[in-house]
């Protein structure tokens, strides 16, 4: 829709279709490359997701839908959903709040939040668990007085909520500072000069430009969320029907040689997953649109390389 | 509105944007600030504004004190250098923005809001774009949305970042004219920040020369034009030629240029003279008025002035601006050798361009003006 916009990508299409020397590869080049990509997917996505769908029926519909009924995989359900209910709209608020802070704000110790922040990513989330049980733990640094007050921690939902929460925590903020870095707070200043509020600048300004990345950090984190594992395995301790997850009582089922009912709660999570899957491309096709947009209207101000640039004094 | 800036300081890190500015904007004027980009100029808008704070001194809007007034309640429209539009609403929905987000008591109904922007696009002219939204007009018209925008609220004080820096050469003449038009027509007192002297001189009531956080000087354009308080103002407003040399003993040797001069000093000191193009003559003759020699380089004949690069013996770079049948008349060819004789020139004495001053030419009335000038002898005659 923006004319002036065209004329960047144009170089970058032909470059997809030619190689680098500028010559179209010939058929047969082209067509072994294409077939390892496609097997390539096949053997390590397509494939597994069939196997999960064939195994969860390979007894019959009875057998799966008999396994999603039993009391154990229905509070397994219940757990997952309720983390997510919990711990979906914390990281968001979260996430919404450090990128706020960050991008529009300078502040002392803002690269440490920064780095804090991609903290879960780059810490096996195996051990992320077990600094909760270290931490709330009944031989754990608050476990004793925990314990004096009967509150309960590891192996219960409070802890598997804490840890989730750990694991998922960078998936919205790491997903809008870049987004609302590039949007810089222009518009903002523009809505306070015109005398809006600081709730009114985030509802009718801040909000809709950043909406479709919010989206995607969120469903990110919802999809993390209910695939979490190794920080949840370590503080929930297993109890069946109490504490245990979706992708816990699958573990279970599996080692205790159920592979028909392991697999057919398995299928419910892949479906979940495919789902999202979609959610996501919608959302980050949106976000594209959006992004081009304004995109566009940033090219628009910098007509030449020089042209806006060195005046920000 | 009247608006006085006292003694206000700004640092940002270690970098001093601003050094105890002090300026007073009458009510209904239009004044610019410019300077060279990292002057500070934007920043001392953006204090007027009330978008930053101010580490020393005050501003005061018609006498009373506004630094503890945020900046949603100072009544001040704000045109940013990339306009800032909400990009997610249509050109309407930017205009009434101010109006809609008044609190409710305060707030207009909805068919005032609309006739009120109505009323603003049909002065900026773009009243058949009201549905449209901001990635679908050019550069220019999303200034003018940003102008009426921040016109809805009947600002008491309308400031402009780099209004016409984003846009192209054509454009910016044209909204240059209209805003002055517009000025004439509102009376909104106006501060508007450029790096271009063109645009400063041709539009503001007064001009403000910005260098490193300071104010250099203030006047009105043929003022700052004519009589530049420093060899920085002069050197800002428009191209010159510059001639570096020394004062002693009441003469200047500026290269080719000698000049007398009541100088003070008894010792030498650096000094540099300076003349615009359109000061310098040239001719192929000497014709007995004080002149040096040098070659033709390169002409620009094309525009209203003919553009004459010459270098020196010494091998210096001189541009000469001539009027077209003076250039004619001439008839002059690339490699050429000319005589060049000044109108003009002003001699300013120091190590550092801020600490120059002018000195007086032994005779003849304005100080800075100069119209005997000898080549390489020495001595003059009345």
């Amino acid at each position: 829709m923006e004319s002036g916009t065209g004329v960047m990508p144009a170089p970058m299409i032909d470059a997809n279709v030619t190689s680098v020397a500028g010559q179209v590869p010939s058929a047969p080049v082209r067509w072994t490359l294409t077939a390892v990509a496609v097997g390539f997917l096949a053997v390590t996505l397509v494939l597994p997701l069939v196997v999960v769908f064939i195994n969860a029926l390979a007894q019959g519909w009875q057998t799966a839908i008999a396994a999603w009924k039993h009391p154990d995989a229905l509070a397994a359900i219940r757990l997952t959903a309720l983390t997510l209910a919990i711990v979906v709209p914390l990281n968001t608020t979260f996430g919404l709040a450090a990128a706020w802070a960050i991008s529009k704000f300078r502040f002392a110790g803002k690269s440490l939040l920064v780095t804090l922040i991609d903290l879960p990513f780059s810490v096996s989330p195996v051990i992320s668990g077990m600094v909760f049980v270290l931490l709330f733990g009944a031989q754990g640094l608050l476990g004793p007085w925990l314990s004096e007050h009967g509150i309960r921690i590891i192996f219960a939902v409070p802890g598997i909520v804490l840890a989730t929460t750990f694991v998922t925590l960078p998936f919205v903020a790491r997903e809008l500072i870049p987004l609302m870095q590039a949007q810089g707070q222009e518009e903002e200043e523009a809505a306070v000069s015109l005398g809006a509020g600081g709730w009114q600048v985030f509802l009718r300004v801040t909000l809709p430009n950043i909406k479709w990345g919010l989206a995607y950090g969120t469903i990110l984190c919802g999809a993390r969320t209910l695939g979490e594992f190794g920080a949840v395995s370590v503080v929930s301790g297993h109890i069946r029907g109490e504490t245990n997850t979706m992708p816990l009582h699958v573990e279970i089922l599996y080692n205790e040689y159920q592979f028909a009912a392991a697999f057919s709660v398995a299928s419910l999570l892949v479906a979940i997953a495919l789902i999202t899957i979609i959610g996501k491309s919608i959302v980050e096709w949106r976000m594209q649109g959006s992004l081009r947009d304004s995109a566009g209207i940033v090219r628009q101000q910098h007509p030449a390389p020089n042209g806006g640039l060195g005046d920000e004094d | 509105m009247k608006i006085e800036v006292v003694d206000v300081t700004k640092t940002f890190g270690c970098h001093r944007a601003l050094d105890g500015v002090t300026l007073q904007v009458d009510d209904g004027e239009l004044v610019a600030l410019l300077g060279p980009s990292g002057c500070g100029k934007t920043t001392l808008l953006r204090i007027i504004a009330g978008l930053e704070t101010a580490d020393q001194g005050e501003v005061l809007f018609d006498g009373e004190n506004a630094s503890g007034r945020h900046a949603r309640e100072r009544r001040v429209g704000f045109v940013f250098q990339h306009y800032a539009l909400f990009r997610h609403m249509t050109v309407f929905g930017n205009v009434a923005f101010g109006l809609r987000v008044r609190p409710r008591r305060q707030r207009p109904g909805r068919a005032q809001i609309r006739q009120r922007v109505y009323e603003l696009l049909r002065l900026v002219q773009l009243e058949e774009f009201a549905g449209s939204y901001p990635a679908q007009l050019s550069g220019g018209q999303r200034q003018r949305v940003a102008l009426a925008r921040a016109l809805a609220l009947q600002p008491r004080v309308l400031l402009l970042d780099e209004p016409f820096g984003a846009l192209d050469a054509k454009v910016r003449q044209e909204l240059r004219r209209w805003l002055r038009r517009l000025h004439d027509e509102l009376h909104v007192t106006s501060v508007f920040v450029t790096h271009d002297q063109e645009e400063a001189l041709e539009v503001a009531d007064r001009v403000v020369v910005m260098n490193q956080g300071g104010i250099m000087q203030i006047g009105t354009p043929p003022d700052v034009f004519h009589n530049p308080a420093s060899e920085f103002v002069m050197n800002f407003l428009g191209s010159v030629n510059v001639f570096h040399g020394r004062v002693e003993g009441g003469r200047a040797f500026l290269g080719p240029l000698q000049v007398d001069c009541s100088s003070d000093h008894p010792l030498a000191r650096p000094a540099r003279a300076l003349v615009r193009p359109y000061n310098l003559d040239l001719d192929t003759r000497s014709n007995g008025r004080p002149c040096f020699l040098a070659t033709v380089r390169h002409i620009h004949a094309a525009g209203p002035r003919v553009k004459v690069e010459l270098t020196t013996e010494a091998g210096a770079f001189v541009e000469v601006d001539l009027a077209p049948e003076r250039y004619q008349e001439l008839n002059l060819s690339v490699g050429e050798s000319v005589f060049v004789s000044a109108r003009d020139v002003r001699v300013f004495v120091g190590d550092e361009p801020e600490r120059s001053h002018r000195l007086e030419f032994q005779d003849g009335d304005s100080p800075t003006v100069m119209d005997d000038l000898r080549p390489g002898t020495e001595g003059r005659s009345g």
